[in-house]
């Protein structure tokens, strides 16, 4: 299964390297990454394969919400399947 | 990989636009549970719904979290409970207790199916059940009431139209001393349909499978946002574009949400009800979708149709995107639990004769409005009456959901809290109509054809 973390926030140093590392710390394998500026703010998507996560996918969730609060950063993580349903045919 | 901006554009609906699954409702059947013993009859139903119903609410818990989609409402709609009564005999709020019991066991916020369909007559069972409505809803908290008194193909039973008028009375009046609640919980239908998930009006039709579930979707807010984005000069035949995209998205995700939870329950999946389904939060509001097209208030002249068209093409983006679509399907507009109809009820724009009409073109009908205390038995009937002469003629669901505030009159408010919201007490007609609706009898059923 995949999931999709978008980020979002100010730009600053280290944002991708720090949820990469979250991303490894929880055994998530990052498969393709996107970021771009839009309106001064940082955004970025990644995609992950959560097969192999060291913990439930839900406390996976959780962790990386928190993490971002603590960054000051807006991080959802979703399952891959509701963003194809929803804008593919 | 997905496109970033469509990865945004869902995050912003469910963040910013209060995007959500409204409900998913499980149709459990209780005809295995008729036994000519009314204790026997209620020990089988509890045995019955606390089994199959038992992960129900866990499920979508867990859907929630993984996919990120709040689900508001788990629900549960069983077989009209007058069948049974029909069996065992006895007192019907038994019957409701049992339901209750069930509701608290495995954590749902609704019970549907304390029902009667009497469209063309009463059978055994029927009559005792309606009777005892009011006393059922104001000894439960969970369990809702509803009752079918007209068809297109049977007419409209006026025996029922006249009792049911009384009953709602009687039901705000034994829940005075908690916001008239008891008549929120009471739906009276013309057409009902059997497979609706949505309350108070759910039951379990007997036509559908043992168990099965519907998913209702929802998301005014979503809609409200893309039209809020479009200019001014947009022709209303590119803004029903807009809404055909914006529901299709909506009711992806909502048939993504159902085959999954059947799936994890082992149960059949139902329908997707597309239905855009308001709530008190301020945004996501039905009224202000019509308002964004270009009235100032809802209940301006051109709201109804706004309103049409919004329904249509609601129902024609959300068809492509579901294998299966039932249940009511369309714009619900609950003055109580729309913050744009409210602000339109106070500023007295929003007039019962303008829902009226409203409810010739969008699902269900008179929903949730608040009426003063003072109003007779016999204008509620008569409501009642006018608004099942829509549906029947109209071969479209209607219904009627009226709350007297027992004690207030109009500039009075009740307050229901949560997903029911508040209602101001309207001002409506209270000519008296009693001779008409004390005639009784049965209005027959509207020719099928000459259509004009």
């Amino acid at each position: 299964m995949r999931a999709v973390i978008s980020v979002v926030g100010k730009d600053g140093v280290g944002i991708l390297a720090n949820v990469s590392n979250k991303c490894a710390e929880a055994k998530a394998n990052v498969v393709d990454v996107s970021q771009t500026i839009m309106d001064d703010m940082f955004v970025m998507i990644m995609l992950v394969e959560v097969d192999q996560l060291a913990t439930e996918f839900t406390m996976f969730v959780d962790d990386m919400e928190a993490f971002g609060k603590s960054k000051g950063l807006d991080i959802h993580v979703m399952h891959e399947d509701i963003f194809k349903s929803m804008h593919t045919i | 990989m997905i496109n970033v901006d469509n990865i945004l554009e869902t995050i912003k609906m469910i963040n910013e636009e209060d995007l959500d699954v409204r409900t998913i409702t499980m149709g459990i059947s209780l005809l295995d549970c008729a036994d000519a013993d009314i204790d026997k009859s209620c020990e089988k139903i509890y045995n019955k719904i606390t089994t199959k119903a038992k992960n129900l609410v866990a499920v979508g818990e867990q859907i929630e979290k993984e996919y990120g989609i709040p689900i508001i409402n788990k629900r549960i709609s069983v077989t009209p409970i007058s069948m049974l009564v029909a069996v065992s005999g006895g007192d019907p709020v038994k019957y409701a207790h049992v339901l209750e019991k069930c509701a608290q066991a495995v954590g749902v916020n609704f019970i549907g199916g304390y029902s009667a369909l009497v469209q063309k007559g009463c059978a055994a069972g029927d009559r005792e059940l309606m009777e005892s409505i009011p006393r059922a809803l104001a000894e439960t908290e969970h369990v809702c009431a509803s009752v079918n008194i007209g068809s297109t193909k049977a007419g409209i039973n006026m025996n029922a139209v006249e009792l049911m008028g009384r009953k709602i009375v009687e039901a705000s009046e034994l829940t005075k001393d908690r916001q008239c609640i008891g008549a929120a919980k009471l739906v009276v239908f013309c057409n009902a349909p059997e497979d609706n998930p949505f309350m108070a009006g759910a039951f379990h039709g007997v036509g559908e499978p043992d168990v099965v579930l519907h998913v209702g979707v929802s998301g005014p807010g979503v809609v409200r946002a893309a039209l809020a984005k479009a200019p001014k000069d947009l022709p209303m035949d590119e803004i029903a574009d807009l809404i055909k995209k914006t529901a299709f998205k909506i009711t992806r995700m909502g048939q993504m949400v159902g085959n999954l939870a059947s799936e994890r329950l082992g149960v059949p999946f139902g329908i997707v009800d597309l239905s855009l389904a308001p709530t008190p939060a301020v945004g996501d509001s039905v009224a202000y979708i019509l308002e964004e097209m270009g009235l100032d208030v809802c209940g301006a002249y051109g709201t109804t149709a706004c309103l049409a068209m919004l329904n249509d093409a609601v129902k024609k983006g959300g068809v492509m995107a579901s294998s299966s679509v039932g249940g009511l399907s369309g714009a619900f507009i609950p003055v109580s639990e729309d913050a744009g109809m409210i602000e339109a009820t106070r500023k007295g724009v929003l007039t019962l004769e303008k829902l009226e009409a409203m409810t010739a073109v969008c699902s269900v009908g008179l929903d949730m409005i608040v009426v003063p205390g003072y109003t007779s038995a016999s204008v509620i009937s008569g409501i009642i009456a006018d608004e099942a002469a829509i549906g029947m003629v109209n071969s479209k669901t209607t219904a009627v959901r009226l709350i007297p505030a027992i004690g207030k009159d109009v500039g009075d408010e009740l307050e229901f809290g949560g997903l029911l919201g508040s209602g101001p007490v309207m001002k409506i007609n209270q000519t008296d109509c009693s001779v008409m609706i004390n005639r009784k009898g049965k209005i027959p059923a509207p020719l099928q054809s000459l259509k004009n």
